[in-house]
């Protein structure tokens, strides 16, 4: 990793550095893991792995599972939905299968489980944060890639594949090779209409889908300081999407007024105890960064991708590009690829491309503040006939707050679909899916070929994005209504 | 797991970049529980285009899938690498690999060597030309060699660790668990405010 002569050490260096439980010449440290989630889709071969090898779940107590993936968001009102029979909203039966899979892994390994329908139910890097189980300087690992979601809070936290899941399992740690540090930094304020998920998205556009490749990025600078938390959220989320190992932020009081009083954020003198921890958890002014990339925010605007991968995006301002002025070859082969992928003209504004589904929600953009952001677009106004909407906040929680708040019958009035928790439409797995030729424009992380259904052309954009262009059926912003 | 000393075996060239783990085995595979059986979705849209080159009889009983950089990106399934390996890969070769399926591949025995662009270039310009063309993988010497792409014999990274343990067809579990004893004074040391899920 780097140079030794540095005194100083950065906010991910530390962290790794308090969770080795081995270092040894010639192999990778053994990390202590503080926290490992779970969900259906990743985790019943490793629970198998185990019972063949006649081995328990080392710390149940710190593991935690929830049905996100591969569960319906429809006909789910509260806690007890049935998996088979006239009342269950489950109709496949391979899905039915892997939610069982995982209830009887967890009823047989003592790990807690939110089912579908429970208050504490949602996507697993929504609830994780939500109930204050996600904390600054903890070491977090689930068998999915945007696990670096709950770097925002100050966390070392990364995805990891069903054999890891099982060696977590097994033995509460993980060898891993030390990664590189990267830099992002970005300063000034954000222009009006320029939202967290604008900011990624042109992060990601700068670095590229392999820029971070072997790295972990911290987010810094007065514009990410003035993020609330869930823009936070937002950002280190698609830290993957850059390749990056994981994301994070220092802990400030942003993250400390966060996590004050939530179910399992520590109270009373354990809460004096952590905060003195949590103050030291920031990068050393001496400390140096493999790499770093620096940003203005009084350059950015409204971002959108065009291609099928998340670092093909532009300004919403901008225009289809045109694959032959590419230089090299294979840039060229790929964006030409995607241009015939997703049946589009170079040279073609962004705002004129029509879409048929707008899809508000996932780990990215599912929780209160997008909620908000897109019912202040909406109120008022209509989703065009000719688009369907469907809303998917992002835990069980998310979904009462914003009913106390009216919130879904702005939704319901201005056409759209309010639904129950769960990745939704993130993914092509569940029921919300686009059809073959199906355009959306979405709230998600991804936009590879048949992300969201086989055929289906995905544009990633903001919750506001979202909203405008629901009530336009083309790619619009809040401002050009 | 099976030891990986030396491979072998005739390539297959994927003139793709950014291939990610939603192209290699898409969602609705990831509904099944079990660990093997997710060849047949292998690439599974691409697949569909007959000209696709995996479509092509020469290419049968190819072991080596030479790509573009990039190879692997998105979602951390492991999946896409069972669906490599089942299909019958033993290597892919790339550029670059996405972090989370380079780390996998080598959880399941499936090699993945980086090389530089250019050569990755050679071996898929030699492999399209003749693919009957051989292309051995030396982990022992870590080296890849192609005699018939101009005497190839491209030098590859690979850490000393991972080296090992794919030769000697080791499972980390069984190693980690060598160090419990570590595991456990690591665990009694752990401030006591720290989070509990129950």
């Amino acid at each position: 990793m780097i140079s030794q002569a540095s005194a100083g050490r950065t906010l991910a260096e530390k962290i790794w550095d308090a969770h080795v439980v081995r270092r040894a010449e010639g192999e990778p440290d053994l990390l202590y893991i503080d926290l490992h989630l779970i969900h259906e889709v990743t985790s019943p071969q490793a629970f198998d792995g185990l019972r063949l090898a006649h081995r328990k779940v080392r710390r149940p107590d710190l593991t935690v599972a929830t049905e996100d993936h591969n569960v319906p968001t429809t006909g789910i009102t509260g806690p007890g939905v049935p998996l088979e029979g006239p009342g269950s909203p489950v109709t496949d039966p391979v899905s039915r299968t892997q939610v069982e899979t995982l209830r009887k892994n967890c009823a047989e390994f003592g790990v807690p489980l939110y089912p579908m329908g429970d208050a504490s139910q949602g996507i697993v890097h929504v609830i994780g944060p939500q109930l204050g189980l996600t904390q600054p300087g903890l070491t977090i690992v689930c068998g999915d890639s945007h696990t670096s979601t709950h770097g925002a809070l100050g966390a070392l936290a990364f995805g990891i594949g069903t054999s890891e899941v099982e060696h977590v399992l097994a033995t509460q740690t993980l060898p891993q090779h030390r990664p590189r540090t990267m830099a992002v930094t970005v300063r000034g304020d954000l222009p009006g209409g320029v939202t967290p998920k604008d900011l990624i998205l042109a992060i990601v556009a700068r670095i590229g889908t392999g820029g971070g490749q072997g790295y972990v990025i911290e987010y810094r600078g007065d514009t990410i300081e003035a993020l609330s938390m869930e823009g936070r959220l937002t950002v280190c989320n698609m830290s993957i999407e850059a390749g990056a190992r994981a994301g994070l932020v220092a802990p400030d009081d942003v993250t400390f007024g966060y996590l004050e009083g939530r179910r399992h954020a520590p109270s009373g003198a354990n809460w004096e105890a952590a905060l003195d921890h949590w103050r030291s958890l920031r990068t050393d002014d001496d400390a140096v960064f493999d790499h770093e990339v620096v940003l203005d925010a009084a350059t950015l605007s409204p971002y959108v991708t065009w291609g099928t991968n998340p670092g093909q995006a532009l300004p919403l301002s901008g225009a289809v590009p045109d694959p032959a002025a590419l230089a090299d070859p294979a840039e060229r082969a790929a964006a030409e690829r995607a241009l015939s992928y997703m049946d589009l003209a170079p040279g073609t504004a962004l705002r004129d491309i029509a879409v048929d589904t707008v899809f508000l929600g996932s780990c990215t953009n599912g929780r209160m503040e997008d909620l908000r952001a897109a019912a202040g677009v909406l109120r008022g106004r209509k989703v065009a006939g000719s688009v369907r909407m469907l809303v998917v906040p992002g835990s069980m929680a998310i979904r009462a707050q914003a009913e106390q708040e009216g919130l879904d019958q702005v939704f319901t009035a201005a056409g759209a679909e309010w639904r129950a928790a769960g990745c939704s439409m993130c993914l092509g797995m569940n029921p919300d899916t686009l059809a073959p030729g199906e355009r959306s424009a979405s709230t998600s992380n991804r936009n590879f070929e048949g992300r969201q259904g086989k055929g289906g052309r995905t544009h990633l954009v903001s919750p506001e994005v979202a909203a405008a262009t629901a009530t336009t059926g083309r790619l619009t912003a809040p401002a050009d209504l | 797991m099976e030891p990986f000393t030396s491979h072998t075996g005739r390539g297959v060239p994927l003139r793709r970049t950014n291939v990610d783990t939603d192209q290699i085995i898409p969602a609705s595979y990831l509904k099944r529980v079990s660990r093997t059986g997710f060849g047949d979705g292998l690439f599974a849209a691409w697949r569909e285009d007959p000209g696709f080159v995996l479509n092509q009889p020469a290419y049968d009983g190819a072991t080596i899938l030479v790509a573009g950089t990039d190879f692997g990106i998105g979602s951390s399934r492991e999946h896409a690498v069972w669906a490599l390996a089942d299909y019958g890969f033993r290597v892919v070769v790339a550029p670059r690999f996405g972090d989370i399926f380079r780390n996998n591949a080598t959880k399941a025995g499936l090699l993945p060597v980086r090389l530089p662009a250019d050569v990755v270039g050679a071996l898929q310009d030699a492999v399209e030309s003749d693919p009957a063309t051989e292309v051995t993988v030396d982990l022992a010497g870590r080296e890849l060699r192609c005699p018939a792409a101009g005497g190839l014999a491209a030098p590859f990274e690979i850490d000393d660790y991972t080296r090992w343990r794919l030769m000697e067809g080791l499972d980390d579990i069984g190693l980690t668990l060598r160090h419990a004893g570590e595991v456990a004074e690591f665990e009694r040391a752990r401030p006591a405010w720290l989070p509990v899920t129950a």
